[in-house]
């Protein structure tokens, strides 16, 4: 039987190489007769979906530019892009929270961007909030150009703070001190002033960026806890909840924290923009005119906030960093920071962009263009996220009692050096890393 | 020696597979445990470090480790014996000629296991709040102040072994079902005609015979129970105070969180280390109550 066979199967080969050859040649088809270049971009969360709206535009000035847009969940993210980066499957733009930047500068994951910053007439830096831009600047280098910002103020009851006999918002601590005893007074055991949730670290990071002394020292080598600034704001942060204005709880235990404060079961609360939209949506119509947002309030004057939202960066291992930069400088245009604004709420980075009536005029966002011009970049360092949680751990522990002010701020320095030891290996080697 | 290679070569597919996908993979965690492995050496490997045994000493000296292990014991004492006895009590009510629809209360004491552990993860929640949750309401009913369940770290714990045996309870208790309907009736015949009462009968018919499978079932529970994670995850996120952290949260952060892969592998390994010697002990104890 087999030998039989074999001409026929001897016959069949040139077909077959035909066919193999056809899939060849459709294999590298597309790229060599079209002129269309493809870009892909990773945009995560409601920003992922949003960012399609803008497209056609950009499609209509740059036809011979194809756009993929991939979306990323927020809370998947992180650790997507890490398995890009190990499995060499970057995109060529990519939208990062600015407190990753420093992480995948040591990576060496995204490529410099300043000279291209430095012939744009679109990216203007003295145009951007000077905190916001800097937290995209890392040994001298630009990696990102800020997309939307995120900071932290006070949203509050205007009316439960009237009742008390404040007509302002506070402007130091010492003011809000007052403020958040006189309301804790009158709203009795049951309620609070102010919600600083035990599993955020936000509000402490806050408060410590609003002193002068910075969080790590020498070149981010080693914790710097034990500063006195740092004692100071989290004496604050503890006395909130000894003096019972704070409800120590993580926001997990409270069932709608929009709801709570509609209820007056705190007054303040120091939360981010995306705030604006769902207080507006979930309280009642009645209790609209009772809610604000003023600038946070500092050690002796108007206080800083962090400086966070996202960046687009372009990837070093992109082969088509040109048209990533295309499109981040289309991104990057008052006219559609202003649209990007009208689709998501998200705050635009660039001072000019917030011109647009819709801004200016807005009550509630007034007191983020305060606050924006007083922003501080966290420490730039890729264990930032880490440091900032062992900060919270500690500060929940000193919350509970179980340590006190100082004895947390050494606990906090220990732990924080023992976090950077590999950094401080890889700066004693002379590596430019961060 | 002929048949013996005809074996082999038959076996050699799973073998290759096992090799491949179970033993390199853990001899490369092995290997990852004893670096340094971290983002930095994720971008170049020449900032990779071999430290020996640092990791393992590290996680000896410190706190966390310890506070992780001891939380994931006593979510072990307390959740595997609670486990248990709900999935034999549940087993025998259920088994019971006197139970109207078996199979409905079948269903529904199963139904927790195969429901999605986020989504009911989320509704314990609300079961667990303090001031609108069932739980505290109906305690306040019977006069009982309202329990701070997921704030306090004394009693974060036991919510959480609270849900993790009702999630839990109903896969025992399938085992435990099939185990007593094995049980020959004529063995109950025989106690009653020697006089046995309905305690007797359980306890000198139901549990002797049911004791291979309740050792199966032990040595199952402890090691799934050694390996709490969603639980947490998703209910507390570790806290109040770290009160929830297990040893597997403890290495899904280190390795996922902070992608520091050699800690998180060392952490792997010590947990292999307790699961397997806690196990042993058990496989120990087992045999000598079988034995005499």
């Amino acid at each position: 039987m087999l030998p039989s066979r074999m001409p026929g199967g001897c016959a069949q080969l040139p077909p077959l190489l035909a066919v193999l050859l056809a899939l060849l040649c459709c294999g590298c088809g597309p790229s060599s007769s079209s002129h269309r270049r493809s870009l892909t971009v990773w945009a995560m969360g409601q920003e992922g979906e949003v960012i399609t709206q803008l497209l056609p535009e950009f499609a209509r000035l740059h036809p011979d530019i194809e756009v993929r847009v991939q979306q990323l969940p927020w809370s998947a993210a992180h650790q997507k892009l890490l398995t890009a980066f190990a499995g060499d499957a970057t995109p060529d733009l990519c939208q990062l929270g600015n407190s990753w930047i420093a992480e995948f500068v040591a990576l060496e994951a995204i490529e410099p961007l300043e000279d291209r910053a430095g012939r744009s007439a679109v990216v203007q830096p003295a145009d951007y909030f000077a905190g916001i831009w800097d937290t995209n600047v890392l040994g001298g280098h630009l990696y990102g150009v800020p997309w939307y910002v995120d900071t932290r103020l006070l949203f509050y009851r205007r009316d439960l703070l009237a009742q008390a006999g404040f007509a302002e918002p506070p402007r130091t601590w010492a003011e809000w001190s007052r403020m958040l005893t006189a309301i804790k007074a009158q709203v009795g055991p049951e309620r609070y002033s102010v919600l600083l949730p035990l599993n955020e670290f936000e509000p402490l990071l806050v408060l410590a960026l609003e002193e002068s002394d910075p969080l790590l020292r020498d070149d981010d080598r080693f914790g710097n806890f034990r500063s006195a600034g740092f004692r100071r704001a989290l004496g604050f942060y503890r006395e909130a909840f000894v003096r019972g204005w704070a409800p120590p709880v993580a926001n997990t235990q409270i069932s709608n924290v929009w709801d709570e404060l509609g209820n007056g079961y705190y007054s303040f609360y120091i939360s981010g923009p995306w705030n604006i939209a769902e207080f507006r949506r979930r309280l009642p119509p009645e209790r609209q005119d009772t809610w604000m947002t003023a600038p946070m309030p500092g050690p002796d004057g108007p206080g800083a906030s962090l400086a966070g939202g996202s960046s687009l960066v372009v990837f070093r291992r992109s082969r088509h960093q040109e048209e990533a930069w295309l499109l981040l400088e289309f991104l990057s245009e008052p006219a559609v920071q202003r649209r990007f604004y009208e689709l998501t709420g998200d705050l635009p980075p660039r001072r000019s962009s917030w011109s647009a009536p819709e801004l200016a005029q807005n009550v509630y966002t007034r007191a983020f263009r305060q606050q924006l011009e007083r922003v501080k970049p966290s420490p730039k360092v890729p264990q930032l996220e880490r440091i900032v949680t062992e900060m919270r751990l500690v500060a929940e522990r000193v919350v509970h009692g179980d340590l006190s002010v100082d004895a947390g701020a050494v606990e906090l320095d220990h732990t924080v050096d023992a976090i950077l030891a590999k950094r401080r290996w890889m700066l004693a080697r002379g590596e430019p890393a961060p | 020696m002929r048949v013996s290679l005809a074996g082999w070569l038959f076996a050699a597919p799973a073998l290759v597979i096992i090799a491949v996908f179970f033993f390199l993979p853990v001899l490369g965690a092995l290997a990852l445990s004893l670096t340094d492995f971290d983002l930095y050496a994720l971008a170049d490997l020449r900032n990779l470090r071999f430290v020996g045994l640092d990791n393992y000493w590290q996680l000896m000296q410190s706190r966390d480790f310890w506070r992780a292990l001891a939380n994931t014991s006593y979510f072990v004492a307390l959740g595997v014996p609670l486990s248990l006895l709900a999935s034999l009590g549940a087993a025998l009510l259920v088994h019971s000629r006197l139970t109207r629809w078996p199979a409905l209360f079948r269903t529904a004491f199963f139904a927790p296991v195969v429901t999605t552990l986020v989504a009911v993860a989320l509704v314990w929640r609300y079961l667990l709040h303090t001031r609108y949750g069932l739980l505290n309401w109906a305690l306040g009913a019977l006069g009982v102040h309202p329990v701070d369940w997921l704030g306090d770290p004394r009693w974060a714990m036991p919510a959480i072994i609270l849900f993790a045996v009702w999630k839990n309870f109903g896969f025992n208790m399938i085992i435990f079902i099939a185990a007593l309907q094995a049980i020959p009736q004529d063995l109950y015949e025989a106690a009653r005609l020697d006089g046995a009462g309905p305690w007797q009968e359980f306890s000198r018919v139901t549990l002797p015979t049911l004791r291979p499978t309740m050792a199966l079932v032990a040595i199952l529970t402890v090691a799934g129970y050694f390996q709490l994670f969603a639980e947490p995850y998703v209910i507390t996120e570790g806290g109040p105070l770290q009160s929830t952290v297990s040893v597997l949260y403890l290495m899904y952060e280190e390795g996922f969180k902070w992608w520091n892969l050699g800690g998180a592998s060392a952490i792997a390994f010590l947990l292999f280390g307790v699961v397997v010697s806690v196990t042993a002990l058990q496989m120990r104890v087992l045999r000598r109550i079988e034995a005499p």
